[in-house]
């Protein structure tokens, strides 16, 4: 999960929007019907389900960093069983803008390897995006189905305490999490069955069959029957409980970079019964380490070869390669004027107000403001070289306004936002608010298709703002509610 | 298939497999030296290394020759990859990486049994907790091979495992049975003469046969009875005909291509194990027929590796 670590909002004595209640502290309606329930039902049966929750994730084997040390011990990613509830109507304009957001970016990365209109209309300076480390020459001139680069994209969203939603960040090279949403909303049937058939939940269970037909509708022209494979780097990458999961929902082959092997301008894979062409790859390896001819030359985890076959058109890769362009902070700031440029819409979905620290202007505003805002490094990953303003002492604050002024171009600033918080079980009894945050998938390919929910990630620390797998973050089941 | 995917479990069976039968030959190890003479001690010690070929590694770490520190080398140390702490390891690698493609419940057993023996201190397996040690490693695999067959789709996976399973136990039966002829008879013209008792019935227990000799013979223990029930006995679970007999139902139901070269060495084999005569067998030396049989099952492992799990 490439993306997660960038969680550092510091809270601070600022009101948070409520999923639950509003700010009087009245139940918001699409929270009666499980409110009614909560209250109806003793304490201990919760804590029992919980601890039956536990169990059951444990036995199915979903957990993280899966291999991490030799233990064999596994860990879990802590499931809340307060689920996070949308309303329908909110939920379709949620999706309205996330489509919206998604068509534009896959607009810009056709643009970027083609002719560049955005560039040449100067609405994106060139040097940005030309010398931008993910920016992929393999990828000129080459046409792609439907136009589309990104087939998966995970947009991660805020609520604000204006109660609006804000993208606080693309996903468009190899997103996961969605293997957690599915999981969570089995275990919360399993649990909890009576809690259905109150209200009606829409289903996120049919996602590996879209995904399945999105992967499908990329095939190649002349592949009749299209085979379609997981490519995995292998059981010591930390989301490869995902990549199974994914491999054995779609009921397709989940394979390694050495199953596979370009012959006569074909990727092929090998089995026990001879070697079997492949059609298209949902590949959950980065860019560089995907053909070892053509990007770095010591990957063990591609096949060499593939990038030709891929060009040639006889191979189908999702997500496509050169992607990241599309979605790393220094590019962010513009996917407003990229949704205007492309498709003549207001954006639907709002930004997070960025400043960039690379324009003289900006850059004055933020060295006079440092003590509130957030500074994050544009291509940093992992909240490394990354300055919380609000939680910082005076000389910290002054040795990042030295780093900043050397090298202003590498970073971006924004407002510290406050996250919605959303009732969470704290302890062995106890409900407390905790701050929340959203990761809806997008599937595009011969059409978009966005499963109502996602995978809402939760932070179980007392006014943690991180929601971070590895630093004590949880998940809950995301409810889209009639 | 994919050929990775039956290699993990083709691997996954037979290192299982393998560590039961460490464990049989150091209970056999250990009675031998109980009932043994000196110089016969000694070379019962010996012998686990000779069939493994790890003297020399052995020699390396310890100077002296005795059964505790013998026990320990093949039981948990992790630097002797035929260890049964290495081999279950690798098992339960193997497994980790196609836990998708085996059922829940093999992954489960052999998760389990590698957290048991990764907590499983020296002074457990030696001395008087040495054979508790080794019936707790029969155990587990005799669980892991019950589980795969009650619970495992029958397809690919299931074909590769028993294929790994049988082939592991076929190899150790003429390992066990090289090693007695190694210790007793170091001299092909010895065969069939004297004898001990106690090493024929160490021999049989640690292939679970002391009771069926009886069934099957009500006899004294005697050399060609002991070969012909390892060898040829269809009805003995671990004779190489029963073995043999299981690798070419496992090869006739895998769907290959190019396996035609594998699948007629198994048979050849298996023919030859229904057709002998275990007279004549010893007309022309059991050592040389047990040698041939090794020489033929590493052929068989190279065609297999060839023909299906993506070895050129």
């Amino acid at each position: 999960m490439r993306s997660i670590a960038f969680w550092y909002f510091v809270d601070m004595g600022v009101t948070h929007y409520d999923e639950m209640r509003d700010a009087k502290g009245a139940l918001r309606e699409h929270y009666r019907a499980f409110a009614d329930w909560l209250e109806a039902t003793p304490p201990r049966r919760i804590s029992e389900k919980r601890r039956e929750a536990d169990l059951l994730f444990h036995r199915v084997g979903i957990t993280f960093a899966v291999y991490g040390d030799q233990a064999g011990a596994e860990r879990l990613i802590p499931f809340d069983t307060i689920p996070r509830i949308i309303p329908k109507a909110e939920w379709d304009a949620l999706a309205k803008g996330l489509t919206q957001r998604v068509k534009a970016l896959n607009r810009f990365l056709h643009d970027i390897y083609h002719t560049r209109e955005i560039l040449k209309a100067g609405a994106i300076p060139a040097d940005q995006v030309l010398t931008h480390p993910a920016y992929q020459v393999a990828m000129l001139g080459l046409d792609l189905p439907f136009g589309v680069y990104s087939n998966i994209s995970g947009i991660d969203l805020v609520r604000h305490n204006d109660g609006k939603w804000y993208v606080l960040e693309d996903n468009l090279r190899t997103p996961s999490g969605v293997s957690y949403m599915i999981e969570n909303r089995r275990m919360m049937m399993r649990l909890f069955p009576e809690l259905f058939s109150r209200q009606h939940v829409h289903p996120v269970d049919h996602y590996p069959v879209l995904l399945l037909n999105t992967l499908r509708s990329i095939a190649p022209a002349n592949a009749r029957d299209p085979t379609v494979v997981v490519h995995t780097p292998g059981p010591f990458n930390s989301a490869y409980f995902e990549h199974a999961f994914l491999a054995q929902q779609m009921g397709i082959e989940l394979v390694e970079g050495s199953d596979l092997h370009v012959k006569d301008g074909y990727a092929y894979m090998k089995t026990t019964a001879g070697r079997q062409r492949v059609d298209v790859i949902y590949r959950r390896v980065d860019d560089i380490f995907l053909d070892p001819l053509a990007f770095r030359a010591d990957s063990l985890l591609g096949v060499p070869g593939l990038l030709s076959v891929y060009r040639a058109g006889r191979v189908a890769l999702a997500n496509g390669i050169g992607t990241g362009v599309g979605d790393d902070k220094s590019i962010y700031p513009y996917v407003p004027d990229m949704i205007r440029f492309y498709l003549g819409e207001e954006p639907l979905l709002g930004n997070v107000p960025t400043w960039q620290c690379r324009k003289p202007k900006d850059l004055a505003y933020v060295l006079e403001h440092l003590p509130e805002l957030v500074v994050k490094e544009v291509q940093g990953s992992g909240g490394y070289g990354m300055l919380v303003g609000p939680a910082a002492s005076k000389r910290e604050i002054e040795q990042f306004r030295t780093r900043l002024q050397a090298a202003p171009a590498d970073y971006i600033a924004q407002p510290t936002l406050s996250l919605s918080t959303c009732p969470t079980f704290v302890g062995k009894t106890g409900v407390a608010s905790r701050h929340v945050d959203l990761r809806p998938f997008v599937l595009s390919g011969r059409e978009v298709n966005i499963v109502p929910g996602g995978l809402t990630r939760v932070a179980l620390k007392e006014g943690s703002l991180v929601v971070n797998s590895s630093q004590g973050g949880g998940t809950k089941d995301t409810w889209v509610v009639d | 298939m994919l050929s990775r995917v039956a290699d993990r479990i083709f691997w996954m069976s037979r290192h299982v497999e393998r560590a039961e039968n460490m464990a049989r030959v150091l209970g056999v190890t250990s009675n031998l030296v109980l009932y043994g003479s000196k110089e016969t001690q000694e070379q019962s010690l010996l012998a686990p290394l000779s069939s493994t070929g790890l003297a020399d590694a052995y020699f390396a770490r310890h100077r002296k020759l005795d059964l505790s520190t013998l026990i320990r080398f093949f039981a948990l140390d992790e630097r002797n990859p035929f260890s049964i702490y290495s081999l279950l390891k690798q098992a339960r690698e193997n497994a980790h990486e196609v836990r998708w493609q085996i059922t829940s419940e093999m992954w489960e057993t052999l998760n389990t049994t590698w957290l048991e023996l990764r907590n499983a201190r020296p002074g457990r397996v030696t001395g008087a907790g040495a054979n508790d040690f080794f019936e707790w490693v029969k155990a587990r695999s005799h669980l892991f091979r019950g589980v795969t067959y009650g619970t495992i789709l029958r397809s690919e996976a299931y074909n590769f495992s028993r294929l790994g399973t049988f082939l592991e136990r076929a190899d150790n039966t003429v390992r066990i049975l090289d090693t007695k002829y190694y210790i007793l008879l170091p001299r092909v013209e010895d065969i069939g003469g004297a004898l001990d008792y106690y090493q024929w019935s160490a021999l049989l227990r640690s292939v679970s046969s002391y009771e069926t000799y009886r069934a099957l013979y009500r006899d004294q223990i005697v050399p060609i009875r002991v070969a012909e029930l390892l060898i040829l006995e269809r009805r003995m679970p671990r004779s190489l005909a029963a073995c043999f007999e299981q690798i070419v139902l496992a090869m006739d139901r895998i769907q290959g291509q190019h396996d035609h070269a594998a699948k007629r060495l198994a048979a050849e084999i298996s023919a030859r194990l229904t057709y002998s005569d275990i007279e004549e067998i010893f007309e022309t030396g059991v050592h040389e027929y047990v040698d041939a049989c090794l020489a033929d099952i590493n052929e068989l492992t190279l065609r297999i590796q060839r023909a299906y799990l993506g070895v050129v």
